[in-house]
């Protein structure tokens, strides 16, 4: 970029800032970063960008393949199916954060007394998380939805305390092997209470593979609440999500292909997105983690 | 015997797991806002403050928490898992046992599905790594990973069933003229039935098993005794598929168990879309109508199914490796 001549080492580059430059020379991340950021502007700007209010309803013009004045067509009740899905972009990106939030708060705090005091407190917690696992994951988040009303509220709270088990077992094999380390151990010596050595001196030491796993996990609850909502038991019509979307496309297959193409289209590349910038953070952010 | 010795272990450790699968799927059961009885009694007009406390004894709600979970958990053993709130009062077990055959055979065929192309895709990545063949898979695995799989069901109904009607859409077989088929057209009626289902199950979990394979044939391609085999003049061939292969699968095993509870969640939604009797779509119905007795009987059965997917995937772990199997480590 400048008119220097770029001086060539050999000496690998270190310090703050290395992670972005591995970072950046992943084709696959930079796509992952690329693909998330346009997510997020879609998401804030969504009432400039959408050419028609996504629940207007318009009889005139209900089931219209694709046409210059409704760039996606319209749906079953002649709303704007372009517009619906740039509404869309703000729920799962709702969903996806408030979910995953929940879930990493949840594991890291139970992650972290697990590794940290280790002993019984370690074995219990540990076995809860055995005992969680053994549900699919959508069934017991079913059975929840079936008690209560499924709004966009309480989808989220669901996906999150039915998603804590992987971040536990990640931030309790993290603590397991800081808290023999020589800083935890000068820290302790020097009269540090357990919280504050939890939180400050051990969990930043944490973050890099909680990050990661958080944004692998975003892609996992999009992915989620789209097939609650698919089956009717997430996000409720008219409020547009890409899952309840698809509905209607299931729906109306015979007549209307682009109710189903475009919401599932949306899905995967938003769950590509994240899952991208994950695997790309993960190299990037910490060589003991790569899997290859 | 340190293979009974092995086996026995992990069967104890299976028991505090089972107990703790009860308890939280009573608890959802239990400590959810409304009663189980709630919905039965609130549509009835007919129902007054005293029906109501004779139906809550007939439920034994009136009993504190901790005898009803046991008589729960008694009724369990017996596979008396109550009645169901519909119409027909079936019980419940009755009708997990009608579906419980289906979504078996479509996840045990999908697990073969998985396995026959995800091990040859993964090894065949890792032996090229780095090269256009294994970036193209990577992507065409990202992409996989990423699609929801009840949105390329859709996608496949719409293009072979819909535009190209060369595959059924729904059902486990074809409702008009089934019963005059000879056997071999009733299995040939069933493979094109379940093909779509079969595919779409599999699709998840195809990306993530062969991403597993390609990461465990890299590590084991690096050990040692790999060098050793080449250095000695084996064939390329022999090294990889006769000592790196063998030892890459093994923690294949363990993966496989651990992917049972994503297969039978996946149910859920290939069953509802396909129309298939199975687990899945009883699920969905039963929370549609609120059917309690079905959805946490559902619950329980298919997180012990997962939990015997762990035994299974024990089982076969050592059976497999020699250092379990004859209990000389090193």
């Amino acid at each position: 970029m400048g008119d220097k001549p770029e001086v060539k080492s050999t000496i690998p580059k270190s310090g703050r800032f290395a992670w972005w430059r591995s970072f950046t020379k992943n084709p696959l991340a930079v796509a992952g970063l690329l693909i998330v950021g346009c997510l997020i502007i879609t998401a804030i700007l969504a009432p400039v960008i959408s050419p028609y209010d996504p629940q207007a309803i318009n009889t005139w013009h209900i089931l219209e393949p694709p046409s210059r004045a409704h760039l996606l067509g319209t749906d079953t009740l002649g709303r704007d199916c372009l517009s619906r899905l740039i509404y869309g972009v703000r729920i799962s990106l709702l969903v996806g954060i408030v979910a995953v939030g929940l879930a990493t708060a949840i594991g890291a705090a139970l992650g972290a007394a697990a590794g940290y005091y280790g002993g019984m407190i370690d074995t219990l917690l540990m076995r809860f998380v055995d005992i969680m696992l053994c549900f699919p994951a959508i069934f017991l988040i079913m059975a929840v939805i079936a008690f209560l009303e499924p709004s966009i509220l309480n989808i989220m709270v669901i996906i999150g305390l039915t998603g804590w088990m992987g971040v536990a077992r990640l931030v309790r094999a993290e603590f397991m092997s800081l808290r023999e380390r020589d800083f935890v151990l000068a820290a302790k010596l020097s009269g540090a209470s357990d919280r504050r050595i939890i939180f400050s001196h051990i969990l930043p030491n944490a973050v890099a593979p909680i990050l990661v796993s958080a944004t692998l996990g975003i892609g996992g609850a999009i992915l989620t609440e789209s097939a609650l909502s698919f089956l009717g038991i997430g996000v409720q019509p008219p409020t547009p999500s890409w899952g309840n979307m698809l509905t209607q496309g299931k729906d109306n297959i015979e007549v209307a292909w682009w109710l189903s193409i475009f919401p599932g289209l949306a899905i995967l590349i938003a769950v590509l997105g994240f899952n991208l910038l994950g695997e790309g953070l993960r190299d990037a952010l910490d060589p003991r983690m790569k899997r290859d | 015997m340190p293979f009974i010795a092995y086996l026995s272990k992990r069967l104890i450790a299976l028991i505090p797991t089972f107990i703790g699968i009860t308890i939280i799927s009573f608890m959802v059961m239990h400590l959810a806002p409304g009663e189980p009885i709630g919905v039965q009694a609130d549509l009835n007009p007919k129902m007054t403050p005293e029906v109501r406390e004779r139906l809550r004894a007939l439920y034994g709600l009136d009993k504190p928490l901790y005898v009803q979970y046991w008589r729960w958990l008694d009724g369990l053993a017996h596979l008396d898992l109550g009645r169901s709130f519909a119409p027909d009062r079936a019980p419940v077990w009755n009708k997990i046992k009608e579906r419980l055959p289906v979504t078996i055979l479509i996840n045990s065929l999908s697990l073969g599905l998985i396995l026959l192309i995800a091990v040859p895709l993964g090894v065949a990545s890792a032996v090229r790594q780095g090269g256009l063949f294994d970036k193209a898979v990577t992507i065409l695995i990202f992409v996989f990973y990423a699609a929801p799989s009840f949105w390329v069901a859709i996608v496949l109904m719409l293009y072979l069933g819909v535009d190209l009607g060369w595959l059924p859409v729904s059902g486990l077989h074809s409702l008009m003229g089934y019963n005059a088929l000879s056997p071999m057209q009733k299995v040939l009626d069933w493979t094109r039935h379940l093909l779509l289902p079969v595919a779409v199950s599999a699709m998840g979990g195809l990306a993530g098993l062969s991403r597993y394979v390609r990461s465990s044939m890299l590590e084991v391609l690096r050990q040692d005794y790999i060098m050793t085999a080449r250095a000695k003049g084996l064939s390329e061939h022999a090294v990889i598929y006769r000592h790196a292969l063998r030892n890459a699968l093994l923690p294949l095993i363990t993966i496989l168990g651990l992917s049972v509870p994503g297969l039978i969640g996946g149910s859920v939604i290939f069953e509802s879309i396909f129309a298939i009797p199975g687990i899945g779509q009883l699920m969905w119905s039963s929370v549609m109508s609120r059917d309690y007795p079905v959805l946490m009987g559902n619950l329980v059965i298919v997180s012990i199914l997962t939990l015997l997917g762990n035994l299974l995937a024990d089982i076969g772990y050592g059976l497999a490796d020699p250092r379990i199997r004859t209990g000389r480590h090193g």
